[in-house]
């Protein structure tokens, strides 16, 4: 049993008509998605690519039951998107959208807040469930369906950890990118949660970076809360203070937010810490007896 | 995105929050007219966005416009180097010419966004004119904090209580109210990302004022603020970054030999750290992003190689949305049109991969390929130690 998506997962694209949301609607569609359309304010009542288009994300839930938004709206308007959906009372929200304003972000999240909705990312690849459901910009092939839950801020290299597991005949119960910006909707610590209820996930794998404590905080929960074995990875270990490493909130700012830091509190929290990236699968491996 | 003190005080004087009276200068002429039409005696300070300008010679206070003048000539052009500057020293180029105040106390007031709690939050301390950080660690609870409301923003009794707690009566504290108001204002209406007024000084006639400002931008709100976008003064970057920067590539330079070019944040900052582990030293952060076009792609290359510390080059990808077969034609058009002679390895995966490789070993470029990211990074370093760069 998966979490957040699956097989019943229905999904409306906000943003469709752009290229990234026509292109990976297309694909998520491919893999076996319920893709129910899309949303462009103003080109409702048309397709695109084959995909019935709305003026709101409302009308897709009202025709369509959609019950989950994947968001490619541009950054200036992504926020509004998110609010929208959330609006709609739709429950999982993912947000594709990088560069979205931090203060934009800080109002949504409140907004949402007051909802039923859950808010994945921004700035994230979205969420996969490997053989029944793949919402998101992540390469569909490289997954394999299994029980290793993987949860982290960042995208590529979450395929990174996909491939090497999936190389080892090791396959994934649900892969979850909270996304790389310094404010984002779902938490490591909420991700946790899901998958340590998840009959499904027998093994956790977590990619943390540098800047922000949502490791320390995921670390305390696992001390406290989470039943089972957990295999962690911080990059940005050699990364200098005071530069941010690309994703927004990935920052080591006075002092705080180092490599060094996280990994002492996933280990004091009985975590496995891996060093080098390349061990991420071998570690998981050898933690689960695969 | 930073700016200078003297950008930020005139923000501020936009937004009412009181600063001493100055103007800024180029020259020792325009400093010493400066102190001229000020009266009295002035602080010179060299203009460069690094913090310790104090201790490094950087701000000098004078007597009369002729001693302004002269400091001012000591200060521009010379490489300040302070502990937040590269070794070499940022060189100045201008220096903010202010009335010289008689002060009484010294406090701190900042604003900035708090991760944990998703909004921002106003921290205050009578300990003003000291490292903050220092403060935060050793005597906590000498900092006040009031996190605003994320829609509803800071509400006025919390202004007042933080204003309290800073110990100011009377005018003080009515000036230290509305000061505090008009930050929070300013923050918002430009999308700041940090407000630092360290110190925020109080003179010995009661006024309220910042003698020193620093203002960041959220660089993913800059679209909406054309007028802060044209405060940035590219003299205080590395020159590759900027360079980078013209073509949305998100590069930071940095001292190694192993030049890295990676799709994705996390990605990059892993393959730095592996690359490290197999006892080299990344040159670099890159991320060339999701969806670059073999322009970008181009452009990421000549950048990287243009670092003379580069003696081999790591392309680690890991295609999701980056296709590799346009990686590799981005790839071939840059080696061919700059006639690269730098050793690059390469690994990739993800889409459109096999199609990928076929161009480039159909390309005659001299790649080693690379199975996965370690054995990647350490074909990498070995070359980069042989270091055979012509």
């Amino acid at each position: 049993m998966p979490i957040l998506v699956d097989r019943s997962t229905r999904v409306v694209v906000q943003g469709i008509t752009g290229k990234e949301g026509a292109f990976h609607a297309a694909r998520s569609k491919e893999y076996g998605t319920q893709v129910v359309g899309g949303v462009t304010p103003g080109k409702g009542g048309t397709t695109h690519e084959g995909f019935p288009v709305w003026n709101t994300v409302a009308e897709a839930v009202a025709k369509e039951g959609a019950n989950c938004a994947l968001i490619f709206v541009p950054p200036a308007a992504a926020a509004d998107a998110i609010m929208e959906a959330a609006a709609a009372g739709v429950p999982l929200v993912i947000c594709i959208t990088e560069g979205i304003p931090v203060a934009d972000m800080v109002r949504t999240k409140h907004f949402v807040m007051g909802t039923k909705s859950r808010l994945i990312g921004p700035n994230c690849p979205g969420v996969i469930t490997p053989g029944q459901a793949k919402v998101g910009i992540m390469p569909g092939p490289i997954h394999k369906a299994g029980d290793v839950g993987v949860l982290s801020r960042s995208g590529t290299l979450t395929y990174e950890v996909v491939g090497q597991l999936t190389r080892r005949g090791i396959g994934q119960s649900t892969c979850v990118g909270i996304g790389g910006d310094p404010v984002n909707g779902t938490s490591f610590v909420d991700v946790l949660r899901l998958f340590n209820e998840d009959a499904g996930t027998r093994a956790i794998m977590m990619i943390g970076e540098i800047g922000g404590t949502a490791e320390e905080e995921a670390a305390a929960f696992i001390k406290s809360s989470v039943k089972k074995p957990v295999v962690g990875f911080i990059c940005g270990q050699t990364a200098p203070p005071g530069r941010r490493m690309g994703h927004a909130g990935a920052i080591i700012a006075g002092g705080k937010g180092t490599a060094a830091e996280k990994m002492k509190a996933l280990q004091d929290a009985g975590v496995t810490v891996v060093t080098s990236p390349a061990d991420m699968g071998a570690t998981v491996a050898k933690v689960i007896g695969a | 995105m930073k700016i200078h003190e003297y950008q930020a005080k005139a923000l501020l004087r936009e937004f009412g929050v009181a600063v001493p009276k100055g103007e800024v200068a180029d020259t020792p002429a325009q400093a010493r007219a400066i102190a001229e039409r000020l009266g009295g005696r002035v602080v010179v300070k060299a203009q460069v966005h690094a913090g310790g300008r104090g201790k490094a010679g950087g701000i000098k206070v004078a007597d009369d416009p002729q001693r302004a003048e002269q400091a001012a000539g000591q200060i521009l052009g010379m490489m300040l180097k302070t502990p937040q500057t590269p070794p070499e020293g940022i060189r100045v180029r201008k220096v903010l010419v202010e009335e010289a105040s008689a002060i009484e106390r010294e406090l701190y007031l900042s604003i900035t966004l708090d991760r944990a709690r998703a909004t921002n939050v106003v921290m205050a301390s009578q300990a003003g004119g000291m490292e903050i950080e220092e403060v935060a660690v050793k005597t906590p609870d000498k900092i006040l904090r009031e996190w605003a409301h994320p829609a509803l923003g800071l509400a006025d009794f919390q202004a007042r209580r933080l204003t309290f707690g800073l110990g100011l009566a009377g005018e003080s504290f009515k000036q230290g109210v509305a000061l505090i108001r008009n930050l929070f204002t300013l923050y918002l209406a430009k999308d700041c990302s940090l407000v630092e007024i360290n110190p925020l000084v109080v003179t010995k006639d009661g006024r309220v004022f910042a003698l020193d400002a620093k203002l960041n931008f959220d660089d993913n709100a800059l679209f909406r603020h054309k007028d802060i976008v044209e405060l940035r003064d590219t003299n205080e970057e590395d020159p590759l970054d900027v360079e980078a920067s013209k073509y949305g590539l998100n590069y930071i330079k940095l001292d190694g030999d192993v030049g890295c070019m990676v799709n994705g944040a996390g990605l990059a900052m892993a393959t730095m750290d592996i690359v490290k582990l197999s006892g080299g030293e990344p040159a670099n952060f890159l991320d060339v992003g999701g969806g670059a076009s073999p322009e970008q792609i181009e452009n990421a290359f000549r950048i990287l190689s243009s670092d003379r510390n580069v003696k081999a080059v790591f392309i680690n990808v890991f295609g999701g949305i980056l296709r590799v077969d346009r990686l590799a034609e981005g790839i071939i058009a840059a080696v061919k049109k700059l006639g690269l002679t730098l050793p690059v390895v390469l690994r990739a995966e993800g889409t459109n991969v096999e199609q990928g490789k076929k161009m480039l070993a159909d390309s005659g470029l001299a790649l080693t390929m690379a199975d996965d990211m370690a054995d990647g990074a350490k074909k990498a370093v070995e070359l980069a130690k042989r270091g055979d760069r012509k």
